[in-house]
């Protein structure tokens, strides 16, 4: 459900973003062509994905937007109730439990971005062998269904049969209950969260460090430039624009992060109040409590966050991205 | 979420559409609508797999009797059954007639979208009363009681036999059973007395009866966590854990209290008739383990008793004939092909014994006696808004973060405020 989400939230960005990588390099060539001439070809082009985004993602949003004003029966019917779900929203206690849980989330998947760079770096050396090996077993989570993902780290998370700490305890640690305490159960499951995203962020990154041209690192060689300062001054600005669409996709990620939550923990669990996100707090809502109005505008709340986030990150990039 | 409520509305409109289709051709198929009775076909939904075999006979014994009726069994998993379901009622395609449980009743009956039941020459008598009052609302008999379940003590022999402790038997007190859980734990086997999990039903339900209190008021409107009687209630599963005699609730949380059963880790367990027959079919268990009837409070051993109906969808197209089908389904004639599959008991009286002798080698009379004493499980209009309360506030109890009174008093007080929003 949430890989629904996440898609719907993140297509017109990704799009809108890999058309802007695309179009970098070759800015200012073929452009010239009249916009008469080929407007049949490009809405019979258009036309089918351009349905099914009106269909399946704006049509939603909208009645989402409308519905966060209703309060409605849980077999249909509705009536309007005008800012009622938000006033209740911004009284509900659980909502500041669920802003900060999710913030500190966001915070913590983020590190798989540098991760992810670096992994990519060493699997692009020149020279490497079983590159192809290592690329599969990064990208097998990637693959794998989340479900059998959360089972198994439930199983290595165990507290007193789990894989984790028994290594520990072969180092005289004594491991946490890691999934029900509510000091880690977070980190454990943003940990997770992060292994299962590294593959496809290598991939990007791999795709992005094959793009650096040869002729760059030569004339940085001739310099007399080291490998270390090569990676921070040539290969980090070069891939910029790859590291700007991983960690908008990211922060877009991590702030829906529901399914891990919600396979892992379970209902009763005493961390949950440590771990409740967003999304967790608009399922139960919804799904469990039978308000689908209250939970229309929780999504509605979630939306404009990563909007103004996602924004924020557009104007940052200025700062920081290099588009050759 | 949007997208597959959208895609969901979308299946329900291709299966409309399927159905009407079939019905159409069924009225060319039958020309006229003479008296002779046209062909009919009702949806029966149900959710658990393994008594399909026995649905389906149920079906075809129906279609003896009205050999114009085929009865098509719709199997929809547990974890998904009420989500569609109450997406197909929205859309005005759900099955004609279809399984109901206690939680959910209320929230369905009150919304008119069941038919009631009352012209179908249903005798309450036939049927346990605690079954009979989970499935009336405001005075008239929605469900036909299909099946129903209570519970019992079930303890691992081997580890009674080693330890050298008596079994667990008929007028044991709670005390009994702190004082044999305490004889039965051994840190340094990380063996355990009992499991004082976390479950309504199973566990907390049971105690909060067997100490005099109540869940919920019999109306459904007045929260019984207040009282010191419910308060005794969950001081039972908290004390077992302060003591060791029970895993930690983080420690049941990690490993499915069951699974620490089966694995000898843990030497009583509370569970529901339904675990009788999964029981007998795990090699692990299937010979260490017997059933004793529960442990007795200040007001007595109460077992609370949930059971399944079978109601009737008050849109359907054949409004009689699903209603007779229910009626029937839950009947003498079903209820005979339910006790010889052996998955549940059947709800109706006298039907009981084919499921006790079914199963010799364990004591499963226990679940039968316990009707005489049992007490319904605790349902409103809208059972889900309060039960994520309970389980959450619960939790923390379970795991020491707030005091059991402290908790209850918060529970009280949150509980009453939904059910005060549910009767507005």
């Amino acid at each position: 459900m949430t890989d629904l989400i996440a898609q719907r939230a993140s297509a017109p960005i990704s799009e809108l973003d890999r058309g802007r990588l695309a179009a970098a390099p070759g800015r200012g060539r073929r452009r010239g062509r009249g916009p008469g001439q080929s407007s049949w070809w490009a809405l019979l082009f258009i036309g089918p994905t351009a349905a099914g985004l009106v269909a399946f993602y704006l049509w939603p949003t909208v009645r989402t937007f409308l519905m966060s004003f209703t309060e409605s029966g849980p077999f249909g019917g509705s009536e309007f109730v005008g800012l009622d779900n938000y006033v209740r929203l911004f009284q509900d206690p659980e909502l500041l439990g669920a802003l900060r849980n999710t913030a500190l989330y966001t915070v913590i998947a983020l590190v798989g971005i540098p991760l992810a760079v670096a992994i990519a770096a060493l699997l692009n050396t020149t020279g490497l062998r079983g590159r192809g090996i290592y690329r599969t077993l990064y990208f097998i989570p990637v693959v794998t269904m989340p479900a059998a993902i959360a089972l198994v780290w439930r199983m290595i998370y165990n507290g007193d049969y789990g894989v984790l700490n028994e290594v520990l305890g072969v180092f005289g640690i004594e491991g946490a209950s890691w999934l029900t305490d509510p000091s880690t159960a977070l980190i454990a499951i943003a940990v997770v969260g992060i292994w299962a995203g590294l593959g496809t962020n290598i991939v990007i990154f791999l795709a992005g460090l094959q793009g650096i041209p040869d002729t760059v690192m030569e004339a940085a060689d001739l310099d007399g430039a080291g490998p270390v300062r090569k990676f921070f001054s040539i290969t980090i600005p070069l891939l910029s624009p790859s590291i700007f669409f991983v960690s908008v996709i990211s922060v877009i990620g991590a702030l829906q992060v529901f399914d891990l939550i919600y396979m892992m923990l379970g209902t009763s669990n005493p961390a949950m109040p440590n771990t409740r996100t967003i999304v967790y707090l608009f399922y139960q809502a919804g799904f469990i409590d039978n308000e689908k109005g209250y939970a229309a505008a929780i999504a509605f709340l979630l939306l404009i966050i990563i909007l103004v986030l996602t924004v924020v990150q557009f104007r940052l990039q200025k700062k920081w991205v290099h588009y050759e | 979420m949007l997208r597959s409520a959208i895609t969901r509305r979308g299946a329900a409109a291709v299966a409309l559409a399927a159905t009407a289709a079939l019905a159409l051709s069924a009225c060319s198929d039958s020309g006229s609508d003479a008296g002779d009775g046209e062909a009919v076909t009702l949806e029966y939904g149900v959710w658990d797999q393994k008594q399909e075999a026995a649905m389906k006979e149920i079906a075809a014994a129906f279609t003896e009797e009205h050999p114009e009726v085929t009865v098509k069994l719709v199997t929809t998993p547990y974890k998904e059954y009420f989500t569609k379901l109450q997406t197909s009622v929205s859309g005005g395609s759900a099955p004609d007639v279809f399984w109901m449980n206690g939680p959910n009743f209320q929230l369905y009956a009150s919304n008119g979208v069941l038919a009631p039941l009352d012209d179908q020459g249903i005798d309450p008598a036939d049927y346990p009363q605690g079954l009979v009052d989970l499935y009336t609302y405001d005075g008239e008999l929605y469900g036909a009681p299909k099946d129903f379940d209570t519970v019992g003590l079930w303890y691992n022999t081997e580890l009674f036999d080693a330890a050298g402790v008596a079994y667990p038997e008929a007028g044991w007190t709670w005390d009994d059973l702190k004082a044999t859980a305490a004889k039965l734990t051994d840190p340094a086997t990380g063996q355990f007395g009992i499991a004082a999990s976390q479950f309504g039903q199973e566990n907390y339900y049971n105690s909060i009866a067997q100490a005099g209190g109540e869940v919920i008021s019999a109306d459904g409107t007045e929260s019984g966590y207040g009282s010191p009687e419910a308060l005794a209630g969950i001081e039972l599963w908290t004390d077992l854990i302060a003591a060791g005699s029970s895993p930690t609730a983080q420690q049941m949380t990690d490993t499915n209290p069951e699974d620490l059963f089966f694995s000898g880790k843990v030497a009583m367990f509370q569970n529901g008739s339904w675990a009788a027959g999964a029981y007998a079919d795990n090699p692990d268990i299937a010979d260490k383990v017997n059933v004793a009837p529960l442990a007795a409070g200040a007001d007595g051993n109460q077992s609370v008793i949930h059971g399944l109906a079978n109601v009737v969808n008050a849109e359907s197209d054949h409004l009689d004939l699903a209603k007779q089908f229910a009626a029937f389904a839950s009947g003498d004639a079903a209820s005979d092909i339910m006790a010889d599959s052996g998955t549940v008991i059947p709800a109706f009286d006298g039907k009981q014994q084919a499921w006790v002798d079914a199963l010799p080698q364990y004591d499963l009379q226990v679940y039968i006696d316990a009707l005489e004493t049992a007490v319904a499980y605790p349902v409103s209009k809208n059972t889900a808004a309060w039960t994520s309360i309970e389980i959450e506030i619960l939790s923390q109890v379970w795991a020491g973060s707030i005091s059991p009174k402290d908790g209850l008093q918060q529970l009280a007080t949150e509980m009453q405020a939904a059910l005060d929003s549910e009767s507005e």
